[in-house]
């Protein structure tokens, strides 16, 4: 089909919208070098005060796209990257950062306050910057485990002990973060040859999947909101260490004490990286919003928002979280390159022994 | 003709066809030898199974539930029947995130039949399979009891006169007219569970695949273009051919049987059967179909003094830069543009296919119009990405994507609903008005259009309520932050926290309420002759 011959069509259809839609539109026509994009995933929150102000000083506009869930967005990202929708992703995690690298998708860039990133979350190479950290961890119910006088367990062989069984629900590793995280951890704690003998027990004993977070945590887990309403029966739910400071900020009134806690020897760090999208169109303004993200004021912003930890020296972490949901004391961690390597077959001989 | 074409091959075909190609191409040569791969794995075949017969027992069982349904829509008198038929087309419209999590509440844990029975279905096909009876009990009701509302309940009469039994009276006269409606509702249930993707993930859990979740799954999450691309095709055919099935009984429905008005033929029940049978449905109707959606409210209600709606209205949550509150008008907004679009593109498709020199070839487009119901919306939505990246065609980042793929569900509608009314207008009246010298634009405009005003407004009201809670295309297109009802619901529900998920429910019943309100105004406009939605 020749397209030209239908421009004059699409205008014509783009005007009978426009005059039924006519406040929403986004306006795409600015002078490239004053608008700078961020492509990211849907879970991208900033305080509007702390944008306006980078906009202020820096003099450009910041249009955010919000591309569906971290997988989906980097996964977009990768398809047009000869072409891409804006200056620069935030969002890729360390399970996915070698799909993105492997690809190329980023251009080289080292951001300001670079040096004031924490040791523990620098990667090798300048092609991308950390700006957040989070844990997947264990969450339990407080109230079923003292209603039921069990203590919670404290860490990944009490799941496969007999007084846990039928209490724990997850999420499938191949299309949840959560659910790969969690994987991922378990990995790294039994080894390349161990972790599929310990998802055997855990099977053994009852552990129930999910295909989702959501379904999880608001169908399954009976310490949420949902659950409780769903009479949920699973009191163990993979989900994250800033979970239940989200149990405490979002409710009204607000409890003393957060209904749900954190498995502390059960978390495996996620860590989320920016970087500036290879073919940019403006790159200046792409690097000028890097710089930002890892400035103080947007790093001490970004919990609240987004329920994320930050990963600059000095910056103040919120009462809530560090009162309901500090970050775990010494989570698994796994190197990106070796991630990279395993993921796909761990997820598929997962999947072979847990769902089939 | 122009203008539909042009739409579906800028905004679907070329899309769908640039995702197909650079999952099938690689280092610049096709690669076709991946259809053979892809579907001599074992886990592929197994996928084409499950979905083929889940989506055949879903239509037997939403045809068994239903058809007594659409008897007692169709013959019986009662009061509040408008509201009903509005009330059970909800379902239809509203997105599965938003119904799924209420349908465990009748199937799962805790829910009716667990606690009458012990009975907990979640999980297990059977929760598949009803939840799709759920979906789909409007598709029959308005299709096969539309069609039964209309016609002469004399013959059935005159057959009784004559000595058969009622069995045989009904068998032999009734049957057989309506076998055709029946046909073409089994159809499109059938195309509507065969490529299910929300009941699936969220009542089935990981275990179950159909078509439509793998291509989901290998788009999107483990970023398999190839496999995608495979799968695609082969529920492109599959999908091309019910169609295909679908057109040929619609036409043939439509030429053969004389009509009165549904008003002559309903009738107050009478007798013990028959009172039987309407409470039968009701009940039916109330625990399939009002349970689920009554546990929504209840659970939006859940906090003092209406606290999530009041949380809706403010912004401080951190899920959004704007109050949720503003996602309505967001929704609205989207709709009304969707609907426009929808209106003039169907409506051009419906006159053009109505035209009595059309050909073959723009009669096949009728089903053609259609496949847009059958393609997966990852599909769509990644192929905009790369499709629509050239300026003056840069839309990638536009807010008219938003209603354009709204649009690309909402046309279907629109032409099944416009197609019978227009093909019902005496070609005659155009022919004497053009013989008097009328142009054919005031031909349209002064004997179609008076004729098939109220077909129009039916049209644009049930594209606007599928374009409200239209979910699929709509997440998967990148935009800035102003989300659309569904979407904010998604949000909400992807935070820990009572106030999120409270104000999740909230916005579902928002939506609810939304829908129902078009739709019944759809009713109060309902003619004899509109089509089958």
């Amino acid at each position: 089909m020749s397209s030209k011959k239908y421009f004059a069509v699409v205008v014509g259809l783009g005007l009978v919208a426009l005059s039924a839609c006519g406040s929403s539109d986004e306006g795409g026509s600015q002078s490239e070098s004053k608008t700078v994009t961020l492509v990211s995933h849907n879970s991208w929150a900033v305080s509007k005060g702390v944008l306006a102000a980078f906009e202020k000083e820096s003099g450009y506009k910041v249009k955010v796209l919000e591309d569906g869930d971290a997988g989906q967005a980097v996964n977009k990202a990768i398809l047009t990257k000869d072409n891409p929708q804006g200056d620069v992703f935030f969002g890729v995690d360390n399970t996915l950062l070698s799909r993105a690298l492997d690809n190329g998708l980023f251009q080289s860039y080292e951001a300001k306050g670079a040096d004031t990133i924490k040791a523990g979350y620098r990667v090798d190479g300048d092609k991308v910057t950390p700006i957040d950290t989070g844990d997947i961890c264990l969450n339990y119910d407080k109230a079923w485990f003292s209603e039921h006088k069990l203590q919670p367990p404290t860490s990944y062989d009490d799941l496969v002990k007999p007084a846990y069984k039928d209490l724990l629900v997850t999420e499938n590793a191949s299309t949840s973060s959560p659910g790969l995280g969690f994987l991922l951890g378990t990995a790294a704690k039994y080894g390349d040859d161990g972790w599929e003998a310990y998802w055997t027990k855990l099977k053994a004993n009852g552990v129930k999947v999910v295909d989702g977070w959501e379904q999880a945590y608001n169908e399954e887990f009976s310490g949420s909101a949902g659950g409780k309403k769903a009479k949920a029966d699973r009191p163990l739910v993979v989900s994250y260490a800033s979970s239940p400071p989200a149990e405490v900020i979002y409710a009204d009134p607000k409890p003393a004490t957060a209904p749900t806690g954190v498995v502390d020897g059960t978390c495996f760090r996620q860590v989320e990286y920016a970087g500036l999208l290879s073919n940019a169109k403006n790159s200046t303004g792409g690097k000028a919003l890097i710089d930002f993200l890892l400035t103080k004021k947007f790093q001490e912003d970004m919990p609240l928002n987004m329920f994320v930890y930050p990963v600059v020296d000095g910056a103040a972490v919120p009462a809530e979280f560090t009162k309901y949901g500090p970050a775990a004391k010494d989570p698994e961690t796994m190197d990106p390159a070796k991630i990279a390597d395993n993921r796909d077959d761990w997820v598929k001989s997962w999947t072979s022994l847990v769902l089939k | 003709m122009v203008l539909p074409v042009a739409f579906f091959g800028l905004f679907f075909a070329w899309p769908v066809a640039a995702i197909v190609a650079r999952g099938l191409k690689a280092d610049g040569s096709w690669q076709f030898g991946r259809i053979t791969d892809v579907l001599a794995q074992s886990d592929i075949r197994h996928v084409l199974w499950f979905t083929t017969w889940q989506a055949l027992a879903s239509t037997a069982l939403t045809l068994a539930v239903a058809l007594p349904g659409a008897y007692v829509f169709a013959r019986y008198d009662f009061p509040g029947k408008q509201i009903l038929r509005a009330v059970v087309t909800v379902p239809f419209v509203l997105p599965t995130v938003v119904v799924g999590t209420a349908f465990l509440a009748l199937v799962g844990r805790g829910g009716l039949l667990d606690e009458l029975w012990g009975v907990r279905l979640d999980t297990t096909v059977w929760a598949i399979l009803l939840a799709h009876v759920f979906f789909n009990y409007a598709v029959v009701v308005r299709t096969v009891g539309g069609l039964w509302g209309q016609m002469d309940p004399r013959q059935e009469e005159a057959a009784r006169m004559l000595g058969a039994s009622s069995w045989r009276a009904w068998r032999k006269v009734t049957l057989p007219a309506l076998a055709p409606a029946v046909a073409a509702a089994a159809l499109m249930v059938f195309l509507f569970t065969f490529t299910s993707f929300g009941v699936v993930q969220i009542l089935g859990g990981p275990t179950f695949s159909t078509l439509e979740v793998e291509i989901y799954r290998q788009t999107s999450e483990i970023f398999d273009l190839g496999t995608a691309a495979v799968l695609t095709l082969v529920q492109f055919v599959a999908v091309g051919a019910i169609l295909a099935v679908h057109a040929w009984t619609v036409r043939r429905r439509e030429s053969v049987l004389r009509l009165v008005a549904p008003e002559t033929t309903a009738r107050r029940p009478r007798g013990a059967g028959q009172w039987a049978l309407l409470a039968g449905v009701l009940a039916t109707i109330a625990v399939l179909l009002v349970l689920p959606l009554a546990v929504l409210v209840q659970r939006s209600l859940d906090a003092p003094d209406f606290g999530y709606y009041r949380a809706l209205t403010s912004a401080d949550g951190g899920v959004f830069l704007v109050p949720p509150i503003e996602a309505i008008g967001n929704s609205l907004e989207y709709a009304v543009a969707a609907t426009a679009i929808a209106v003039l593109i169907g409506g051009l498709a419906a006159a053009a296919l109505t035209r009595r020199d059309a050909g073959r070839f723009v009669r096949g487009f009728d089903a053609l119009l259609m496949l847009p119901l059958g393609v997966s919306a990852v599909t769509v939505g990644f192929g905009f990405l790369i499709a629509l990246d050239e300026p003056p065609l840069d839309l990638r980042a536009s807010w008219i994507l938003v209603p354009l793929a709204q649009a690309l569900v909402g046309v279907p509608f629109v032409v099944r609903t416009m197609l019978p009314v227009l093909r019902a207008v005496d070609q005659r009246l155009r022919e004497a008005a053009a013989v008097l010298g009328a142009s054919p634009w005031r031909v349209w405009r002064e004997v179609d259009l008076p004729l098939v005003r109220r077909a129009l407004l039916i049209a644009a009201g049930f594209a606007f309520a599928v374009s409200l809670g239209e979910f699929g295309a709509t997440v998967f297109i990148a935009r800035p932050d102003n989300p659309t009802l569904p979407v904010a619901v998604a949000r909400l529900l992807g935070r820990a926290g009572d106030l999120n998920y409270g104000q999740a429910m909230a916005l579902s019943t928002i939506l609810m309420v939304v829908c129902a309100v078009a739709l019944l105004v759809l009713e109060r406009l309902r003619t004899d002759r509109t089509g089958e939605f």
